[in-house]
């Protein structure tokens, strides 16, 4: 009960806080979009509305096989907005590893264990009021860090164009433990799993 | 709408971010639970790619631990479902609710 009011307070005043201080400073931003909607801001806000539409559809599916195909449109998005980063080897990164591996696992994970045939209790959910609570309050403070931060901004720097050759470099000289270290637990992670997933023989 | 800038990306990493932790929170589906850990990796993924391109370094760092955050993903990820395979083997369910046999 004393949580429950304690949570409620820091809520209210979470959101006191975001009207007071971010909406204002959100509203001079949005009258001087005249210079606005060269296509590829439009191309950005697609992207962006693409994966936290789908987000969204991971998070509140009522069948997990929405979940997972939700979880596609996500993962698709965010290596576009790589791309619109000109992050270009992350974004394939991005591509091969997530979408080519994890996804595929996640749905292999999900035929091999749920009964997909009984749709609305393949994907149940608890505490759902806390869980929504809690996720505004984050993006009520993330929105405030973001806004009201000094961040260092060099948006006209240098980019460098070869980031695949670059990254190629780096790897091979000032990250090379982190590298060798990160393939050493690709390594266990591989043998671990197979004996952790396997049957067991019984003599 | 305005040309986007550094804040329009981290926004998108916060909203992904609140729905992963909302995915968490709420599924009693271990499955469901692990696809919203990889929606919380991707919204730190997010960040550090716009941290890079807007405030570049000559050694790549933001896109580097960004690729090192994928390489680790993968392998939570092998190593969870290989977990969940194996309650499922044994208690033939993945409900997190459920999967309490170490308290008896």
């Amino acid at each position: 009960m004393l949580g429950a009011v304690l949570l409620v307070v820091v809520v209210a005043f979470v959101f006191w806080v975001f009207v007071r201080d971010v909406l204002p400073g959100l509203a001079p931003v949005a009258t001087q979009g005249a210079q606005l909607a060269k296509p590829s801001d439009l191309l950005f806000y697609a992207l962006a509305a693409l994966s936290m539409v789908s987000g969204a559809g991971v998070a509140f599916s009522r069948s997990i096989i929405y979940s997972a195909l939700s979880l596609l449109g996500t993962l698709l998005g965010i290596g576009a907005l790589f791309v619109f980063l000109s992050a270009d080897y992350v974004a394939i990164s991005q591509l091969l590893i997530y979408i080519g591996g994890v996804l595929v696992l996640i749905l292999f994970a999900v035929m091999l264990t749920s009964k997909i045939g009984d749709r609305s209790h393949t994907n149940p959910s608890v505490g759902v009021f806390p869980g929504i609570v809690l996720s505004v309050a984050l993006v009520a403070v993330l929105g405030y860090v973001v806004t009201k931060s000094p961040w260092i901004v060099k948006p006209d720097a240098p980019q460098i164009n070869q980031t695949a050759r670059t990254i190629g470099d780096v790897f091979l000289r000032e990250y090379l433990l982190p590298f060798e270290v990160a393939s050493l637990v690709l390594l266990a992670t591989l043998i671990g799993a197979v004996v952790i997933a396997r049957k067991e023989i019984k003599e | 709408m305005l040309a986007p800038g550094l804040a329009h990306f981290l926004i998108v990493g916060a909203v992904l971010f609140a729905f992963g932790t909302y995915t968490v929170v709420t599924r009693t589906n271990a499955v469901g639970i692990l696809m919203g850990v990889e929606l919380i990796l991707n919204s730190a993924n997010v960040n550090f790619v716009a941290f890079h391109r807007f405030n570049p370094s000559p050694l790549l760092t933001g896109q580097v631990f960004s690729i090192f955050v994928i390489v680790l993903a993968a392998a939570e990820a092998a190593v969870a479902l290989a977990i969940v395979l194996a309650i499922f083997m044994t208690s033939k369910t993945i409900d997190v609710t459920q999967a309490d046999v170490l308290k008896d």
